[in-house]
């Protein structure tokens, strides 16, 4: 088990709705970011001097800019539906963790400044002046927020506390109070392309590597293209899929199904990145900016579809977001959507037949599946709603014998957050991010004691890495995560590829 | 007292409608820049339309959330609806034939209305997570909206006010003419309190009501990959 220096929560039988305790993540908050970071982004360096005029200002700006933001303000009733469906309220307690009590801490700011009881009678609707100490209290909290919309699934008026977070960020941003995680990231993407700062020659020795490997397993050349001029497919992936585990299996899993489909496909180095961290920190200007490198290449490379691996968050800035930021995309493929998953690839792949699939290759494991946030609230899969949930798991079943899913009440559309999500991914947050993972944990730990559960596939780059980081807290392995392309792989079963018996016997499970 | 009242009524009603008008021109002037929808959502229009349907009139997320909430938010706006309706009938001459035929049930709707009123309330002590996010004005507007349905309901069930007189003050109100108000004190507790209700509406939580049509985790059709959505705001730096 992971050592911790906090308290890491005991899994309990059942995600168990805890009494309220003030102040238990009070002193939480990531590093702040520097001022190499917030300039490149448009950001004052530090705080600036007359900051609390400038952030009162930035939120009458935002009130202006975005509908969200003022409904959501004025419509919360205190109605409490929201406040046990936060897994970081579930996991600490603090009811600052809440969300009506995160989105309060920003409301009676606005209340005070920009209603008229606010500014009369403070008291009775709770609005306060924004101080140093709500300062405080924002940054602490409005970074314990992973953005997933669980609560907004539940609210009664759809208020959505990722829309308050973002615009919470952002107006700190604006007046110099910047995250160093997503700000230091977000400027790496601008200099060198992706959130791991991997420059181009590095990129294309980790493909060629890749190719070797698939070589030397099957014996088939699969092609890990970058940069190829004329490619009908430009493939979009989080930067993470070129060497993390277990998201490369993932990566060597999409250049198989590319090869058995028959399409020429190319990764880029301009674009090496899907993530696109200004979402997380509201920025509607920088997450405009880093979608734009998606269409440049798209046109440099002369490309005519786009294809998003397997990402969070990046599916939803791709799906929801980037025909608005950085389209129209009328040079593409009218025939396909524009960006297309790699799961609805994959599926359609299936459904055509064009895949040759030993589902036996992955009987070794007991599949479950992770509904990360984004795709699960945020986006969609194929032409019908629900399609984000129904799609993962057919790919799945086509793949492995067997497949059981968690309880009902933690997956599909209230799927539990990894706890990592939204811009938390940070070592400076491990206490938060051990904590807030605890539901998920809780609801996989009793799928693994019920039904024989032995992994756990997901769709996102943040939630396998948060998950291989956090289950060994919970006494659970690492490796329990895995990619669903990676199963993909797995199964697949290439044109000419040499029997794989020489390869029995050195399994790692 | 009726020349109090007659102003204090054409007061209410001119913050309530102006008031209430200029909030809800600043959430439709204000542009929603991004496709939102918290999904599964509609594809189509038609399918909004039914999505914010569902949830206006059965309150589709509240029930996913937590039932007792549920049970007396739906108890009292239902009976509050009712009891709406029914009172059409102090301001139409004759009264339509539907508001007519709530009347009978309009009168009990209005001990859901008052029973939902108190489970809610209720759950601001009882519920530590309530209780610790309720500020004084979510208790005193709780208290507002009983009193309004008590005072009410000892009209209807056990002092009796001279409604014809009532009917006659709204009615002559609405043509600007003077009629005497009866000076009941239930009677006029009620409509004081109504008339407080009116004129804190546009700056309050009751904001919620026209809210839920503005939001756009509800409102908004899911097609951002075959439509665009710029706001004209974000249109300024696609021209830089």
């Amino acid at each position: 088990m992971a050592k911790a220096d906090f308290k890491v929560p005991e899994l309990q039988e059942f995600i168990e709705v805890p009494l309220l305790e003030e102040g238990t993540m009070a002193h939480s908050h990531p590093f702040h970011s520097k001022p190499d970071f917030q300039e490149p982004l448009g950001y004052p360096g530090e705080l600036v001097e007359n900051w609390e005029e400038k952030a009162i200002e930035k939120m009458g700006d935002l009130l202006g800019k975005y509908r969200s933001f003022q409904v959501f303000l004025d419509s919360c009733v205190k109605c409490g539906a929201c406040t046990d469906k936060c897994h970081y309220y579930l996991s600490t307690k603090d009811p600052k963790n809440m969300p009506v009590g995160r989105q309060d801490l920003l409301r009676k700011v606005y209340r005070r400044y920009f209603t008229l009881p606010g500014k009369y009678f403070p008291k009775l609707v709770g609005a306060v002046d924004l101080t140093k100490d709500v300062l405080d209290d924002w940054y602490s909290y409005f970074h314990q927020c992973s953005q997933c919309r669980r609560c907004s699934v539940f609210c009664p008026y759809g208020i959505d506390t990722a829309e308050i977070s973002m615009a919470a960020r952002e107006i700190m941003d604006s007046i110099g109070v910047g995250q160093k995680y997503c700000n230091e990231i977000i400027a790496k993407v601008y200099k060198i392309g992706n959130n791991l700062g991997l420059p181009g020659p590095a990129l294309a020795d980790t493909l060629e590597g890749l190719e070797e490997d698939v070589y030397d397993e099957t014996g088939v050349e699969v092609k890990y293209p970058l940069d190829q001029k004329g490619a009908d497919i430009l493939v979009v992936t989080p930067s993470a899929d070129f060497f993390a585990e277990p998201h490369v299996d993932g990566l060597i899993g999409y250049g198989k199904v590319f090869h058995e489909a028959g399409v020429s496909w190319t990764l880029s180095s301009k674009a090496s990145e899907a993530a696109n961290f200004g979402m997380f920190i509201g920025s509607y200007e920088n997450m405009r900016r880093i979608s734009l490198r998606i269409r440049e290449a798209a046109l440099e490379l002369g490309v005519k579809r786009i294809v998003m691996g397997e990402c969070g968050h990046a599916w939803r800035v791709a799906y929801s977001f980037l025909n608005t930021l950085a389209g129209p995309f009328d040079f593409l493929d009218p025939n396909y959507p524009v960006p297309q998953h790699i799961l609805e690839f994959t599926y359609n792949e299936i459904q055509k037949g064009t895949l040759k699939l030993d589902k036996s290759a992955n009987d070794d494991k007991v599949l479950t599946f992770h509904d990360s946030c984004n795709v699960a609230r945020a986006s969609r899969m194929g032409p019908k709603p629900g399609g984000q949930f129904e799609i993962p798991r057919a790919v799945i079943k086509a793949v492995c014998n067997n497949f059981v899913d968690m309880d009902a009440d933690t997956i599909q559309e209230k799927s539990f957050c990894c706890g990592g999500g939204g811009g938390l991914l940070t070592d400076d947050l491990m206490e938060l991010r051990v904590k807030g993972a605890q539901p998920r944990v809780t609801a996989l730990k009793n799928a693994m004691d019920d039904s024989g559960v032995t992994h756990m596939a997901a769709v996102c780059a943040i939630c396998k890495s948060q998950f291989t980081k956090v289950l060994p807290y919970y006494g659970l392995d690492m490796d329990q995560i895995v990619s669903v392309h990676q199963l993909v792989s797995e199964a697949i079963i290439l044109t000419g590829q040499k029997s794989d018996e020489d390869e029995d016997g050195e399994d790692e499970d | 007292m009726t020349v109090v009242f007659a102003l204090l009524f054409y007061a209410a009603s001119i913050v309530f409608v102006a008031g209430l008008g200029y909030r809800i021109y600043r959430f439709a002037k204000a542009p929603a820049p991004l496709k939102i929808p918290t999904t599964p959502a509609p594809v189509t229009e038609a399918g909004v339309v039914l999505r914010l349907f569902r949830e206006v009139v059965f309150f589709e997320s509240l029930f996913k959330a937590t039932k007792w909430t549920w049970i007396f938010s739906w108890a009292f706006h239902m009976g509050l609806f009712l009891v709406l309706a029914r009172h059409l009938r102090y301001f139409t001459d004759p009264v339509w034939t539907p508001v007519e035929l709530i009347q009978f049930i309009g009168k009990y709707a209005s001990i859901a209305m008052v029973v939902g009123l108190a489970g809610l309330w209720g759950r601001r002590f009882l519920v530590d997570r309530v209780r610790y996010i309720s500020a004084p004005s979510d208790h005193l507007m709780l208290i507002l909206l009983l009193l309004i349905g008590l005072s009410g309901m000892t009209m209807t069930f056990v002092a009796h006010t001279d409604i014809v007189l009532v009917k006659a003050f709204f009615r002559g109100l609405m043509t600007f003419h003077l009629n005497p108000l009866p000076a009941d004190p239930f009677l006029i507790i009620h409509l004081l309190l109504v008339a407080i209700l009116m004129i804190v509406f546009p700056f309050s939580k009751l904001l919620h009501a026209p809210g839920i049509f503005f939001s756009p985790t509800r409102n908004q059709v899911d097609n951002p990959r075959e439509k665009r959505h710029v706001a004209a705001w974000a249109r300024k730096l696609e021209e830089t």
